[in-house]
């Protein structure tokens, strides 16, 4: 059973491509859908919802066709848009409901799933004062509760880590994953973070300009691209500490880079990416630092960032077009 | 999905009994009605209507349309008790000549309360919200269009029927009450519409704060005046002149409204002289009437298209 389907998905907008034959298939659970900003996220949220026809290719939402049966769609799936959408003047109470009862809810049930939806995302006694006095992360709880308030079987989040802080950003990747553990909906959540995506899905989609990079599980995602960066010093007998660890590691058969391939951070000269095959491999990195007689100055879980994936997936199939899952 | 093994909260407890214990309930998914587009567009109607009297909402929004509902029922009050007080025969305003008369008042309500309808959702991008939803483009603008025209028929349709309550009373004929009350309700109805479009319109172009009030009241106020300056000027001037003014009547939306009942409600005319338009300017008003409705509808329609998401 698919929740979403698309099939060389293609908008055009006058001056850009926004999504280029996309085909992904997106199972239950929590899919992450991760790109840099423009890469189309929002555009596919729009098709999916039918409100924004495509140019070419088509899109099953829960087995619907979303350019002839978009109200069906709608009454199914719930959206938390990126942007605001909350009137300051409202409480988070009366707005949920009103939303409640435009999702066709009867007044009785609308005021009650708006209680219980309320609670579920972390609100309570603000929730009879106007939003305008919210923080973000309650006004992101809002927004969350509206497009869970009709218990949809699907909801669309877009960007709901948006400007949250670290701590408020943890609850809110908390809060999606009990969507689907506890209340049983599927979610599809956008973002431009890989790592954050990374401990809450089951699944991730990696668009970049509109076009497929990758579909994978979260599990396969985090092998093949779990890096360990390590730092070391120079010593008298080895002057570039970095190099002699790379010769040694490769040696040991460990796949290693140096990090400043990437362009990436100042004095990274000194810190190797290497990645991680099993436990195994920090003890044979420890070891070869000593045997080297090298300063271990840092070893580090690394931070995947996009410019990493697409870096990998480049070098994986030299050009070549994504490959669906 | 509908079978989902991870559907732990999968009970349908909705009985007011369990909603009393607040603590640690799981999650209910919900099996009861969904009852669609029309139940929505209703309920937005209700919502938006009781809005332009600020019911549900704040005290504070309470106070400008009760304060002018108050001030459009005064006057009928006050004629009411002079009439029946001195026993007059004949009510001293015209069921279809208060409206005019409270012109100031209905363009101030309307200036208040049109930005409050539909600018709010566009400032603050809630409008992507209904659209997600089974609620059609064509239902948000239809319930927001009737519930300003309900709201600004209630305005000016209350003041009428305590002129009514009155006149009974004061045991004036009844037949004849009842038939200006009939034409005095048609032709505030007719207001309703043309002004409401108008309003929704304004509001829906300028959805920057304040700036829709002034837009509405620019609207209202300056044609208003242009058109009857000239229609004096052109009465004064005789012959060619007063034919002029029932086409003049045309160019604002108050001299249309004064125009149309007329030349079809049989009201007493406003403008200059006591010139009725021909019938010629009659057919005008007529069609300029419906254009107006069906022209407001359909830039509300353009303008939500692109409001989308
Ligand atoms: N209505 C539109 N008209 C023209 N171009 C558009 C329109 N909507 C989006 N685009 C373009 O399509 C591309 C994809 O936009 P989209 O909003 O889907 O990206 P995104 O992945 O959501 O980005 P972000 O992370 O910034 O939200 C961008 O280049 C954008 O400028
Ligand atoms: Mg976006």
């Amino acid at each position: 059973m698919t929740v979403i389907v698309t099939q060389s998905l293609t908008k055009r907008y006058p001056r850009v491509t926004a999504l280029d034959r996309l085909t992904v298939d997106i199972t239950p659970g929590v899919t992450g859908l991760v790109g840099a900003n423009g890469a189309g996220k929002s555009t596919l949220i729009k098709i999916l919802l039918g409100l924004s026809p495509a140019t070419e290719g088509d899109a099953r939402v829960l087995g619907l066709d979303v350019a002839t049966e978009g109200p069906a769609i709608r009454e199914r799936v719930g959206y938390m848009p990126e942007h605001d959408c909350l009137p300051p003047d409202v409480s988070a109470t009366e707005f949920v409901v009103h939303m409640a009862r435009m999702s066709g809810l009867p007044p009785t049930a609308a005021r009650e799933r708006t209680a219980d939806t309320l609670r579920h995302v972390g609100l309570y006694e603000e929730r009879y004062r106007p939003m305008g006095g919210y923080s973000t992360g309650m006004k992101q709880r809002v927004k969350l509760a509206q497009a869970l308030v009709h218990d949809p079987r699907l909801v669309l989040l877009d960007e709901p880590t948006n400007g949250l802080d670290p701590v408020g950003r943890d609850h809110m990747l908390d809060l999606i994953r009990r969507v689907h553990t506890d209340f049983g909906i599927s979610v599809l959540v956008t973002s431009h973070l890989l790592g954050e995506l990374e401990r809450t899905c089951d699944h991730v989609v990696v668009v970049d300009g509109g076009r497929l990079l990758r579909s994978s599980s979260t599990s396969d995602f985090t092998q093949a691209t779990a890096a360990l960066a390590v730092e070391v010093t120079d010593t008298d007998a080895h002057p570039d500490g970095g190099a002699a660890l790379l010769a040694a590691l490769t040696t040991a058969g460990i796949a290693a880079r140096p990090a400043s391939a990437e362009g990436g951070l100042p004095g990274a000269g000194h810190v190797l990416l290497v990645e991680v095959a099993g436990e195994e491999t920090y003890d044979l990195v420890r070891d070869a630092v000593a045997d080297l007689g090298l300063g271990l100055v840092r070893m580090e879980q690394r931070q995947h960032h996009i410019a990493e994936v697409f870096q990998q997936h480049d070098s994986d199939t030299k050009g070549g077009s994504g490959h669906a899952g | 999905m509908q079978a989902d093994p991870t559907h732990p909260g999968g009970g349908t407890s909705d009985t007011p009994g369990h909603a009393a214990s607040i603590h640690n309930i799981g999650y209910r998914s919900y099996e009861g009605a969904r009852l669609g587009r029309g139940y929505a567009r209703r309920s937005l109607f209700a919502q938006s209507l009781r809005g332009g009297y600020g019911l549900g909402r704040s005290a504070r929004s309470k106070v400008t349309p009760m304060l002018l509902f108050g001030i459009m029922c005064v006057p009928a009050l006050v004629v009411v008790a002079v009439a029946i007080a001195t026993g007059v025969d004949e009510l001293p305003v015209d069921y279809r000549a208060y409206a005019s008369f409270l012109a100031p008042v209905i363009g101030l309500y309307l200036a208040a309360m049109a930005p409050q309808s539909v600018s709010r959702d566009l400032r603050f991008r809630t409008v992507p919200l209904y659209f997600s939803r089974p609620i059609e483009r064509v239902d948000y603008v239809l319930a927001k269009y009737a519930a300003m025209a309900a709201a600004l028929f209630v305005f000016t349709a209350v003041p009428l029927l305590v002129l009514y309550a009155g006149a009974l009373l004061g045991e004036l004929d009844f037949a004849e009450q009842t038939r200006d009350l009939a034409l005095g309700l048609v032709s505030v109805a007719v207001l309703s519409l043309v002004y409401a479009g108008i309003g929704l319109v304004v509001a829906a172009l300028t959805p920057r704060r304040g700036f829709g009030v002034a837009a509405i009241i620019a609207v209202l106020t300056i044609p208003y005046f242009a058109v009857t300056t000239v229609q004096f000027i052109a009465s004064e001037s005789g012959g060619d002149g007063t034919a002029a003014v029932g086409w003049l009547g045309l160019a604002s939306p108050g001299t249309l409204m004064s125009g149309f009942q007329a030349k079809f409600l049989g009201a007493p005319s406003d403008f200059p002289g006591r010139v009725v338009p021909s019938d010629a300017a009659g057919l005008c008003y007529l069609l300029l009437v419906l254009a107006l409705v069906a022209g407001s509808y359909a830039v509300l329609m353009a303008r939500y298209r692109k409001a989308g998401l």
